[in-house]
């Protein structure tokens, strides 16, 4: 493929040149990849999802060492991991927070993908990409999470998988096949397994590769939401906005990765359970398929879009409203790109209308989140003389009203976001 | 959030790339700084491959399967030999008659190693021309230092292996020949003589085969 | 301004982000009584495991736990065979009881569960209010009922030393109707030695990960220092 004139260097890197595009693969995506200059803390998130995703990866190759994925042993093997096996409680608790943390990050990094318009022209297909990447990753978490076989793993995932016998018609025959048994059982852990530690971490790798190849090519967003490759430098073609990724980038992520390493080694040393939101205190009891532990919610990630499920009635004796609404919930960050009608893309120059919906937003998801993790009666009910309402949970009708808000934030996106009183634009990038 | 000014700012810049190329001052400054970085750097990577390489060492489990074991040698016959197991491998415990034990010094011309000089084999309590602690009482590891098969006993002089034969072990996968204190005879495959594991006794009839008479525990740790 | 702002909600939430371990911390309890254990006091981790031993281990396993991990709280290896082992028992084996769980169904209702990881699914505090509140409740298979886990399969153990306590009804208090061998302070010390043993064994590698986290932090702390200066260094490039 490469062309011998064009090949500077020498010596074995010229070796390597001639028969393999290294250096020009470290120019044209480092050292002469043109980031805006302005990246503030928001730009951290992308290059610590990368590294979390890598550190999975490596603590979970060397779990499966030791982990058993069987109904007899699993729950065994773990707690194996956690005592006879040496730095297995430190492997395992940087695989449990990894992914937590995974969310946190992940999270963040999409929240700045909707401040700054990141999904606008021309990066539709990145945004994409990445809606891609958080579907899967939520089924590596679910996966994943069956593998201790506790309590919490195991109606967990008899909950999840019972969501799809809701599905008219075909439900119930698909929650079997899911299954492979009529409970979930050694068969389910079994390609649970098989699903967690290869099929979706090879889809994962090939979808990032993709949300990054996708990036390189139109270049990134910045905080203005304006493009940096609209104005070069006459001379060289540099963006004059733009300043090569390596070093400055790499050097201020680095900043961002130890930080980040702070956090973690925190979590990891003195909190892996995290008062029971990354590691539930019902998952230390073996999961027993005739006793369901008294109140069960999926990990924190997982309750704004559990809460919409809960949030949605039935209809006609059905459970698929709440299940459709709940895929919906998810799916929906795809139409993004399409929803938004905007005249710029940051937050930055956007007006008050906007503003207050995504502050809806935002709190909707919260709340919804903090309700996900509770029983639905957490705040009692309503008197029953009250009308409508009556009776009713009132976490139940407080999370009917945030689904709706929820769902409003999306449908309303073209209306509110044309509507809006934008403020200009700046040609250039301001800090 | 932000209505500030930001014409003034885009002529300035209009014609002229946001980054500069640094001075030589800079750089060294750079360099020691990324020097340090690394150094640094590198040491917080050996610290954290440590879990992860000894993860992959002998577990809890497997050090106290593969612990010590007891075995009582009372209901041995002169002349014959048991097999105890000790971490998956077969140990063997032969108690020689006096005349087996004198015949050992007789055929050394024969053997690689007679001395047990080469390569230690052994612990140095049984580096005696008996290879071990009891004169008359061997435990040694059965297993052929060629390629790891079980040799059999063949212990009686003579037989289907030849006249000359002094009694020991045979190897049946490549033909290595062993004395009866594990020797290897000269022109087996096998290099070196066979292993003698760290053991104590007890009691007259009790060996505790895998740890020393110093009391180091080899397989606790 | 602006940039002052931002770069005070930017810390904000990495401060935020720091303390949410010690929120997590802090959230714990709701028993009412909280377990006064220790796991650097080796003496009552080592009495905990004898109790343990002596009391839970005939019904409970702890099939986790190996004999010879209690060299962590100060026991050598002679100490464990003397005091802890049954017959027969090598140091390396596990806590592991002699009763098949299907016995024990047929005998008790349930079988015993597993004691490795149970303060971790329940709370020391759980635990220790559980050792101290069976009370006499002539309504139970057992003739005993407990304060924190309503009609428990398990009689009362422990009934030798603490005694019988009985349920005031008006004050829904327990008092104690019968006295034990041990008074209710001793009674308090054994329970709670006994608790911080099960603590200890729910995570033997506790201790040993807290102390590898101040030096990772320190560590993880110099080398912020270095980045930083690093990324200073390379962006005074930057107009």
């Amino acid at each position: 493929m490469a062309d011998k004139q064009n090949v500077e260097t020498t010596g074995i890197i010229g070796w390597i040149d001639t028969r393999f595009p290294l250096t020009s693969n470290i120019k044209n995506h480092l050292t002469e990849y043109y980031a805006p200059k302005n990246f503030n803390f928001w730009y951290f998130f992308g290059s610590l999802a990368l590294m979390i995703l890598v550190m999975q990866i490596v603590t979970g190759i060397f779990l499966t060492m030791h982990y058993k994925a069987s109904a007899a042993e699993a729950f065994a093997s773990v707690e194996y991991i956690m005592r006879d096996v040496f730095g297995g409680n430190i492997i395992r608790y940087m695989h449990s927070t990894g992914a937590s943390l995974f969310f946190v990050v992940i999270y963040l990094h999409m929240f700045r993908g909707v401040i700054y318009g990141s999904y606008r022209n021309p990066r539709e297909l990145i945004w994409l990409f990445g809606v891609a990447i958080f579907l899967c990753l939520m089924g590596e978490a679910f996966f994943g999470y069956l593998l201790p076989w506790g309590q919490m793993s195991y109606w967990g995932a008899q909950v999840i998988v019972n969501l799809f016998s809701a599905i008219p018609f075909i439900g119930p025959d698909l929650s079997e096949w899911l299954r492979g048994d009529y409970l979930v059982s050694d068969a389910t852990l079994n390609r649970f397994f098989a699903f967690h530690v290869i099929a979706l971490p090879l889809v994962l790798l090939g979808l990032v590769m993709s949300h990054l190849i996708a990036l390189h090519e139109v270049g990134s967003n910045n905080p203005d939401g304006i493009e940096i490759k609209a104005k070069k430098d006459k001379a060289t073609g540099i963006p004059l906005d733009g300043i090569p990724f390596h070093p400055y980038y790499t050097v201020k992520d680095l900043v961002g990765v130890v930080v980040f390493l702070i956090v973690f080694v925190t979590i990891i040393c003195f909190a892996p359970e995290m008062g029971g939101y990354f590691l539930e205190a019902n998952n230390f009891v073996p999961a027993d398929s005739l006793k369901t532990p008294a109140h069960i919610a999926p990990v924190w990630y997982f309750t704004p879009y559990y809460s919409i499920l809960r949030a949605v009635p039935p209809v006609m004796n059905s459970q698929f409203p709440g299940v459709a609404a709940m895929g919906l919930s998810v799916m929906v960050f795809a139409l993004l790109p399409w929803l938004d009608k905007g005249k710029v893309k940051s937050i930055r120059y956007r007006g008050g209308l906007y503003k207050k919906w995504l502050a809806a937003f935002v709190i909707s998801f919260l709340v919804l989140g903090y309700l996900g993790t509770v029983p639905s009666n957490v705040w009692g009910q309503f008197a029953v003389n009250m009308p409508v309402i009556g009776g009713a949970d009132r976490a139940t009708v407080v999370a009917r009203v945030f689904t709706v808000i929820y769902f409003a934030f999306f449908i309303l996106m073209p209306w509110f976001t044309s509507a809006d009183k934008t403020k200009p634009v700046p040609e250039r990038l301001t800090g | 959030m932000s209505d500030n000014n930001f014409d003034k700012t885009s002529i300035d810049k209009a014609s002229q790339l946001s980054f500069s190329t640094p001075t030589k001052v800079d750089q060294d400054k750079r360099n020691f700084l990324i020097t340090a970085t690394a150094c640094t750097g590198a040491i917080g990577a050996a610290a954290m491959a440590v879990p992860f390489v000894g993860s992959m060492l002998p577990s809890e489990r497997a050090k106290a399967a593969g612990a010590p074991v007891e075995v009582d040698i009372s209901k041995i016959e002169q002349g014959s030999f048991m097999t105890a197991e000790w971490r998956g491998k077969p140990v063997w415990i032969i108690k020689r008659t006096d005349a087996q034990t004198a015949e050992l010094a007789t055929h050394n011309t024969q053997l690689s190693d007679p001395m047990s000089e080469v390569i230690s084999q052994q612990p140095t309590y049984c580096k005696n021309s008996h290879r071990s602690i009891k004169e008359n009482i061997s435990v040694i590891v059965g297993i052929c230092t060629h390629l790891g098969c079980s040799p059999s006993a063949k212990l009686e002089k003579g037989g289907d292996m030849g006249e000359a034969w002094a009694g020991g072990f045979f190897c049946p996968c490549h033909g290595s020949k062993f004395d009866l204190a594990g020797r290897v005879f000269k022109g087996s495959p096998a290099p070196i003589n066979l292993v003698v594991p760290p053991h104590k006794y007890l009691a007259d009839n009790t060996v505790l085969i895998g740890v020393d008479s110093d009391s180091t525990v080899k397989a606790g740790g | 301004m602006k940039n002052n702002l931002k770069k005070s909600t930017m810390k904000n939430l990495l401060i935020s982000l720091l303390l949410l371990p010690l929120i997590a911390l802090a959230n714990e309890g709701a028993i009412g009584v909280t377990a006064p254990i220790d796991a650097t006091d080796y003496a009552s981790l080592q009495r905990g495991a004898k109790a343990f031993v002596n009391n839970c281990l005939n019904c409970h396993s702890a099939n986790y736990m190996r004999y010879n991990r209690l060299k962590d709280i100060g026991l050598t290896e002679a100490q464990i065979k003397d005091n802890l082992l049954f017959a027969g028992e090598k140091v390396g084996d596990t806590m592991s009881v002699a009763m098949s769980p299907k016995d024990a169904k047929k005998w008790f209702g349930v079988a015993p569960p597993d004691l490795s990881v149970e303060v971790r699914a329940r709370g020391a505090d759980w635990v220790y209010a559980y050792l101290r509140g069976f009370y006499r409740d002539s309504t139970t298979a057992t003739g005993w009922n407990n304060t924190v886990y309503d009609k428990v399969a398990m009689p009362h153990v422990l009934y030798e030393l603490q005694g019988e306590q009985v349920m005031n009804h008006e004050t829904h208090k327990l008092e104690l109707a019968k006295p034990g061998k041990l008074s209710p302070s001793e009674y308090n010390d054994y329970v709670a030695d006994l608790t911080n043993f099960m603590a200890y064994m729910a995570e033997p590698g506790k201790q040993q990960r807290q102390h590898l986290g101040w030096y990772a932090l320190l560590f993880l702390g110099v080398l912020l220092v270095l980045v930083k200066k690093i990324k200073n260094a390379y962006w005074k490039d930057i107009k």
